[in-house]
């Protein structure tokens, strides 16, 4: 069968051959791009939903400068182009973390490229997880928090056990689009010299001058980890959205 | 206050232990072979790896080799990511008010490679109406922009290896770079299209004296150790062993 | 991602003038006097007339990529509306592909790939073609605009469906010709729910379009990186760059709010 596609198609062994896991194949490199660019996204999505929830609740509960504050933070991310906030953060963001600790009379510290990157795309994350946040805790129905506090609980308590889990699958198709944005974003690493994928994927096509077969390579890597991790969160959002009828975003 | 201190531990925590420090050096995460260029297998190759190796065991410093965006690598030094550089820099005027360098420790002549057939030479006259593909940040690029620009379209490429790759599809005419680098592509499938059309006029102010070691300014103490381990292994002969695995003749320059 | 979350809302313009805010904006402008006068800023001048180039050379990708990426969108919407298997299909991975894969990565396999093919078919260089293959900018318009029509394709598949469907029969009934259906009903009803999403996908695209400074065109994102590398200094050309994209998303949100008052202006909505 291989054998037969080979004769009809040239190209298509000399592909396989540098495809391969092992060397003298790049596929090892590729993979291990693919698990770094996994790790960031991870890392920067967990971050900027960390950042997400503070940043949802100072803007609905939060006094008149948090507000203001949170404002300015997400309309910059929003305006400026992730490339150029990846570029400022990454050196500007040691440097300036770097002296905020010698004012502490810490030591300076060493940050790798990894948490660098879930730094950065966190940051720009976290933006837009604040939005995402913030509209589905407006969402959720008044009259389940006026319950919560007759029933004697804090404004912490209600948030932990009502308005938390009630929000959530609000907010799932908005995140699970955060997600992809953020496999995507990690590919901008690649311009600050991170090796994730995109960055693997160069160095491999540009040494064996095969970019065809490698940025396609890459493509279907990231189709893969789109369309799985699309599966996956449509799973949970199903499992989220059983017994909350008409509960819809 | 608390939440101040939070963060710094959570820095530190992800950071990791930072006890023993060893010097990062920073090289150009895009390939430059045959100076330095990943392989298959994900290490990274090539004489100036052999002599980052090299320089630090005869500096006896404990180095960590660190790809990094050639195009930020001047920024990656100054804020601190990085704590050398030794990727085929320049020693240049220009780099020199911002950072510091070491001895030099190779010196190559600089040339324009241009499609097979077509007339051009290495002048501004030569290669009037061509289009010359250029690295960005590089010597090569300021020199371009210095005496070709104007008669000449310059395009910027992130790497040499893309221009290299523009060449060979005949987007460009033409590109200026370190002549051991045009050599290897010169030599490779890709490089049949191509020729050697020669080398440029010296300018010491832009072209430099040499490649070194790029070093923040004030971080005399490094530069010294750097240095001593580049004399140390042009004296015992280790310099010349490496240099013989990748080239014919001496490129130590002078 | 929904309209409010990329332009924002602005405030009343009586809330700009609340005491914290005052203090805040002294505090702000304390910031860029200090940034103005500490910071280097002796290179403007020199490289204005390039930034303006670059400028402008953003400008008209970023509308041009709209313009063809919205005419693609139409019959990607369509056909995966509406249309049968064998368009439905192509149409579905096409917008798939696009929003699976990053730009950055779309960008350089139509550069790089393609021109990696160049040589071995040399006519390309004898063909009528070849000027403009051998520019980087079409690949960057292409690249931009397939981008904006994979997103956009999306969003028109939606407002395509959205449409109900007792309109078009009822449209049917009254003898309309299954085109005029199309072009008097369906579609200008389908841009009308597409159009809110407009703005907010226009401020994505600029956010886009620094990408293509990778592959040689020389916008103005390439300009800042000219000014960084002649002049070694880091931050401020950054600093100056990420402002302009700042004030040229507020003018796109500007101008599509106006827009949108006066075209819902009399339907009540």
């Amino acid at each position: 069968m291989l054998d037969w596609l080979y004769s009809v198609w040239p190209g298509l062994e000399a592909s396989v051959t540098l495809l391969s896991l092992e060397p003298p194949g790049w596929g090892g490199n590729l993979v291990r791009g693919a698990v770094n660019s996994l790790i960031i996204a991870l890392g920067a999505f967990g971050l900027g939903g960390v950042i997400g929830i503070f940043g949802a609740v100072g803007k609905l509960g939060g006094g008149a400068v948090t507000r203001d504050l949170l404002a300015v933070y997400t309309t910059v991310v929003r305006a400026v182009p992730e490339l150029i906030l990846i570029l400022l953060l990454y050196y500007a963001g040691t440097d300036l973390l770097n002296q905020f600790l010698r004012l502490l009379g810490q030591r300076p510290v060493e940050i790798s490229g990894l948490v660098a990157g879930i730094g950065v795309l966190g940051i720009v994350q976290g933006a837009y997880a604040t939005e995402v946040l913030r509209g589905a805790i407006q969402a959720v129905p008044k009259g389940q928090l006026e319950a919560a506090r007759a029933f004697g609980m804090g404004r912490v308590q209600t948030f932990r056990r009502v308005t938390f889990p009630a929000m959530l699958p609000l907010a799932l198709p908005g995140l699970s689009n955060l997600w992809l944005i953020a496999t995507k974003d990690t590919a901008l690493l690649a311009i600050v010299g991170f090796s994730e994928l995109t960055l693997e994927t160069r160095q491999a096509a540009g040494s064996t001058r095969a970019y065809f077969t490698f940025f396609l390579a890459a493509g279907a890597i990231y189709l893969v980890m789109t369309l799985l991790s699309g599966r996956i969160f449509g799973w949970i959002e199903a499992r989220f959205r059983r017994g909350q009828a008409g509960a819809r975003a | 206050m608390k939440k101040i201190l939070l963060t710094a531990s959570a820095v530190a925590l992800f950071a990791g232990a930072a006890a023993a420090d060893p010097v990062r050096v920073g090289i150009a995460a895009e390939p430059y072979p045959p100076f330095s260029a990943p392989d298959a297998a994900g290490n990274w190759v090539g004489w100036e790896i052999d002599i980052i190796n090299a320089v630090c065991e005869a500096a006896e410093l404990e180095c960590e080799i660190t790809p990094t965006a050639w195009d930020g690598i001047i920024p990656a030094l100054v804020s601190g990511r990085i704590d050398a550089i030794m990727a085929s820099m320049s020693i240049t005027e220009d780099r020199l008010q911002t950072i510091a360098f070491s001895d030099p420790y190779y010196n190559t002549p600089t040339v324009i490679v241009g499609q097979r057939g077509m007339e051009m030479d290495a002048t501004p006259e030569g290669l009037a109406g061509m289009v010359l593909g250029v690295q960005v940040s590089t010597i090569h690029q300021t020199y371009a922009q210095t005496y070709f620009e104007g008669e000449t379209e310059i395009r910027t490429y992130q790497t040499q290896d893309e221009a290299n790759q523009d060449l060979a599809s005949g987007r460009i005419d033409a590109t200026q770079a370190d002549s051991l680098a045009m050599e290897d592509f010169l030599n490779s499938d890709a490089g049949a299209c191509c020729e050697l059309k020669g080398a440029v006029a010296h300018d010491e102010a832009i072209l430099g004296a040499g490649v070194g070691v790029g070093l923040r300014q004030g971080d005399d103490e490094l530069r010294d150790q750097f240095n001593a381990g580049i004399a140390a292994i042009l004296e015992n002969g280790t310099y010349d062993e490496i240099t013989s695995r990748y080239f014919a003749t001496s490129i130590y320059g002078q | 991602m929904n309209e409010e979350m990329i332009l924002g809302r602005p405030a009343p313009l009586k809330d700009w003038f609340k005491p914290h805010r005052l203090v805040l904006m002294v505090l702000a402008l304390g910031l860029m006097l200090w940034a103005a006068l500490s910071m280097r800023w002796d290179w403007i001048p020199r490289y204005a007339e390039l930034g303006a180039q670059g400028l402008w050379r953003t400008m008209w990708l970023l509308g041009l990529s709209i313009l063809i990426g919205s005419a693609m969108a139409v019959p990607l919407g369509l056909a995966q509306a509406a249309g049968p298997f064998w368009l439905a299909a192509p149409a579905r991975w096409f917008c798939t592909l696009i929003r699976g894969t990053p730009l950055l990565l779309q960008i350089w396999l139509i550069y790089y790939g393609l021109g990696s093919l160049f040589p071995q078919y040399p006519w390309i260089r004898q063909s009528e073609l070849w000027p403009y293959l051998r520019q980087a900018w079409p690949y960057a318009l292409m690249a931009l605009s397939f981008s904006f029509a994979g997103y956009e394709g999306e969003v028109m598949r939606g407002a395509f469906k959205s449409v109900p469907h007792g309109q078009l029969e009822a449209a049917r009934a009254y003898g309309f010709s299954r085109f005029a259906v199309f072009r008097r009903i369906w579609l200008p009803q389908a841009l009308a729910r597409a159009l809110p999403t407009l703005g907010g996908e226009t401020i994505l695209q600029l956010k886009a379009t620094p990408l293509v400074a990778t592959i040689t065109v020389i916008d103005i994102y390439a300009v800042a990186s000219r000014v960084r590398q002649d002049t070694f200094i880091i931050y401020e050309p950054l600093i100056l760059l990420a402002l302009i994209y700042m004030i040229i998303a507020g003018l796109i949100a500007f101008g599509f709010r106006a827009a949108e008052k006066r075209f819902t202006r009399g339907l009540g909505a």
